[in-house]
């Protein structure tokens, strides 16, 4: 469903589409322990360690 | 799914035999969906793991180590004797070793600067992390390492020198802080001087308390009456339940620039 439906969206030939989705694997990669991880520890409160509410 | 597939294939007639597949039901694609979105949903689940546990901790030692290297007066040679090669350092002698009382007033620094290095014999001949102000989780504790609760004391101060930092994960400044014994060092530099402190007690309390990290710990609104350390970090490991909590009291005190604190050297028994 979703991944064929991706496969056929690419252009250009096999080893072009295979790219193209290494290098947006490795950009989602990056803009989840980059941006979206941190965010989720901070604002769920995984990990905390100090004391009071500033944690 | 396979006989769904086919169970849709067969109710489809009008289908040459050739290729029977090609429209699949409505069921058959609820199920593939719903399977590449479990997919997806395990992959980040996956990737949450790798980052919290193996990606944090290469970034945030990265982090440390060059926030102690941008400190130019930053003591960074091995500690513990047995590592040292060749001349052993210069010790502070005894009559520059001040008492508390003489501790010197020093203002507590803006947000986010790194103001000391924290070193303990126990965790280690290179241990040796920043203290930077603010207990911000994204700005100092999951990057820099150990902060300062901003209004608690300075270093060597009247009342309590309160930090916290990671037990786990980000660099994990106080990955060992279980294993601090009563009497362990706990050694803070500044640009001015040396502070060393000795381990008085450890307690494991629950997230609100506060009072732990109060001027006198454990008696907020009392008087400050003497030179306290505390740390504060989570327990148990991997969890924020609760917090693992050590104090200590100030020791002496020494300017810089005769020598390195003798605790420093001394492996811890």
């Amino acid at each position: 469903m979703i991944f064929p439906a991706i496969w056929s969206i690419l252009p250009g030939p096999r080893w072009v589409r295979a790219l193209i989705l290494v290098a947006a694997l490795a950009a989602i990669v990056w803009l989840l322990f980059q941006y979206v991880f941190p965010w989720v520890s901070v604002t769920f409160g995984i990990q905390d360690q100090s004391v009071g509410g500033q944690g | 799914m396979e006989t769904v597939a086919e169970h849709s294939a067969s109710a489809d007639a009008a289908q040459p035999e050739a290729a029977p597949r090609k429209q699949p039901g409505a069921g058959s694609r609820i199920v593939a969906l719903l399977g590449e979105l479990m997919i997806i949903v395990g992959a980040l689940l996956g990737l949450y793991v790798v980052w919290q546990l193996f990606y944090t901790d290469i970034e945030a030692n990265s982090v440390q180590a060059q926030a102690v290297e941008e400190l130019p007066w930053a003591y960074t040679a091995p500690i513990t004797a047995g590592t040292v090669t060749g001349d052993e350092p210069q010790t502070i002698p005894d009559n520059l070793k001040l008492a508390p009382d003489t501790v010197p007033d020093i203002k507590e620094p803006k947000f986010g600067t790194t103001f000391a290095t924290f070193y303990v014999p126990r965790w280690g001949e290179d241990y040796v992390k920043p203290i930077s102000e603010g207990v911000d989780r994204h700005k100092i504790l999951d990057k820099l390492g150990i902060g300062h609760y901003p209004h608690t004391g300075m270093p060597g101060e009247l009342g309590n020198f309160a930090i916290s930092a990671h037990r786990t994960t980000y660099g994990k400044p106080f990955h060992r802080i279980a294993e601090l014994k009563k009497g362990d060092h706990l050694i803070v530099q500044t640009e001015d001087a040396w502070y060393v402190y000795r381990v008085t007690s450890h307690e494991i309390v629950r997230p609100t308390a506060v009072k732990v990290i109060a001027p006198v710990p454990n008696e907020p609104g009392a008087e400050p009456d003497d030179h306290y350390i505390t740390l504060t970090s989570c327990h148990p490991m991997y969890s924020a339940a609760e917090r693992y909590v050590v104090h200590g009291v100030l020791e002496y005190w020494s300017p810089t620039g005769n020598g390195i604190p003798q605790e420093l050297m001394e492996v811890p028994s």
